[in-house]
């Protein structure tokens, strides 16, 4: 493994395959009695949040504190950064500060990786720009795995905001490697450019993708990143790319519906799907603990040289 | 503190130990290996460990073995179906993985873990007898008392292992042991075991990378 986690398209098999089953084993800890391992005592994780998150940070944080390790918290608001300073001056405050792992979200895509070249310790991303949030993709990935025992061969269609999602190209680039079978569906308007070099099929017909699924994955509809209209209304976005019953209804049996979150309940996914059983969406939030356990004990836990 | 552990291993194997160099995998490597126990010394010990442990705890009515990976695991298991023999009810087995407990993490890049598998009946008021291959520093016990403690409170815990090598650094004995074998530092005990390896048989060799043996 890289000492950075910044692309899910850094990661080879062996490399994914290490996470997902590291995060079989750390699964079992939520159950016990102590939910901690002492693995990464002494050990200090930074969660630098440059944009807004409940989830993410909360389950790294979760992740970092049930391996022991210490972790700070640090939100751009009402911080040094809204004072003006810059991520290279953070960066190095927070070297000094001694820590041994960065989580970095950040508004701009690329900031883990320029934030990789300046501090000593790991960088991982949580999320940048419209780029890529790879343990995401690994969460992602495990929900798959847990539910349908495999993702060697899995079709899997990725619905909606393509564009401006870092889901969509992190779980692109790591379920293709992982052997799945991608298809994006979307508007044509929330495709990016260079979607042709992407490692997957694009379609625009959701009711044509569903049958052949095994994995539905719903994307957010970013309107916070919207800065043009990309589509006529809400209203009819959500009769050509929404999931609700009678769409998922067309999925085979064991098809299963899994959204990032947070949700736009009645835009891209009605609340009967949400809450329905074939949903992983609340599996996908515990799972992420596991995940992030396993990512920051693979890049802490041990000397660090490889 | 000294008891049936004591009495195990001694005397040399019938045939005394064999000299013949194995160079065919798994054995693999350059350097000489002699055979120290043969499959059905092994089966032997085994035997007598799992009477032991019956004499030892009336009866086994309360014991769980936990085999420690990658090889105490099948020992528990074989361990588990000789007790289950002699006493015609199961004894419940399973495996305690120590990897992130141990003390030497960070002297070595980060590595897969093993599987942990506590019977259903759980630890809380039973005996457990860990279970592993080779007892050489003792560190590895050490790691597995402090995982057994997050996972319950077990009456007494209680070792088992198929070799006992020497060179102690930690205050940790064994209750039981298959062999006692006196090692140099310098040397390499391997254990090999159908389960894993394809084949039964305990080998001793120079290790060219001195402490990294087991």
């Amino acid at each position: 493994m890289n000492r950075h986690l910044i692309s899910a398209g850094d990661l080879s098999l062996d490399d994914a395959l290490l996470i997902l089953n590291t995060a079989d084993e750390l699964d079992v800890v939520a159950e016990r009695p102590v939910k901690k391992l002492p693995t990464l005592r002494g050990r200090t994780v930074v969660n630098l949040f440059y944009e807004d998150s409940t989830r993410t940070r909360i389950s790294f944080e979760a992740a970092a504190k049930r391996l022991s390790a210490d972790v700070i918290n640090f939100s751009a608001k009402g911080s040094s950064v809204a004072k003006g300073e810059s991520l290279k001056d953070t960066a190095l405050t927070l070297e000094a500060m001694g820590a041994d792992a960065v989580v970095i979200r950040h508004g701009a895509s690329g900031a883990p990786h320029r934030l990789a070249g300046w501090v000593r310790g790991s960088v991982v991303n949580a999320g940048d720009g419209t780029h890529e949030h790879p343990t995401q993709a690994l969460l992602d990935a495990f929900t798959m795995r847990r539910r349908l025992g495999r993702l060697d061969g899995l079709r899997v269609v990725i619905v909606g905001d393509v564009l401006h999602s870092r889901v969509a190209r992190s779980n692109v680039l790591l379920l293709s490697t992982l052997g799945a079978d991608v298809a994006l569906v979307a508007p044509p308007t929330l495709l990016p450019v260079a979607v042709g070099g992407w490692p997957c099929s694009v379609g625009y017909d959701l009711d044509a993708a569903l049958p052949k699924a095994d994995v539905v994955m719903m994307l957010r509809v970013q309107q916070e990143r919207m800065n043009a209209a990309y589509f006529p209304t809400v209203r009819e976005y959500s009769r050509r790319y929404g999931l609700d019953a009678d769409r998922m209804a067309l999925l085979p049996e064991h098809g299963i519906v899994m959204h990032p979150g947070p949700m736009n309940r009645g835009v891209e996914i009605a609340a009967e799907v949400a809450d329905s059983v074939r949903s992983t969406i609340v599996e996908q939030v515990a799972n992420g603990v596991s995940v992030r356990m396993a990512v920051l004990y693979l890049l802490l836990g041990g000397s660090g040289a490889r | 503190m000294m008891h049936a552990a004591d009495q195990a291993g001694r005397g040399t194997p019938p045939g005394g130990p064999r000299l013949t160099p194995r160079r065919d995998n798994p054995r693999g490597g350059e350097e000489q290996r002699k055979t120290v126990l043969e499959p059905d010394e092994i089966r032997r010990a085994l035997t007598r460990i799992a009477h032991e442990i019956l004499e030892r705890t009336n009866g086994a009515a309360d014991v769980v073995l936990l085999g420690i990976p990658t090889r105490g695991v099948p020992l528990a298991q074989r361990l588990a179906e000789r007790l289950e023999q002699v006493e015609g009810r199961p004894v419940p087995a399973g495996s305690l993985d120590i990897t992130m407990y141990r003390d030497d993490l960070r002297l070595r890049p980060a590595r897969a873990l093993g599987h942990t598998e506590v019977p259903t009946a759980g630890i809380d008021g039973r005996i457990v007898v860990l279970v592993d291959d080779v007892l050489y520093s003792g560190r590895t016990v050490r790691a597995a008392l402090d995982a057994l403690g997050e996972l319950g409170r077990p009456r007494a815990v209680q070792l088992a292992v198929l070799i006992d090598r020497g060179h102690r650094e930690l205050p940790i004995r064994a209750d039981y042991v298959g062999k006692n074998l006196p090692t140099s530092q310098r040397e390499m005990v391997r254990v090999l075991l159908t389960e894993v390896d394809g084949e039964d048989a305990v080998l001793l060799g120079a290790s060219p990378a001195g402490r990294e043996g087991s």
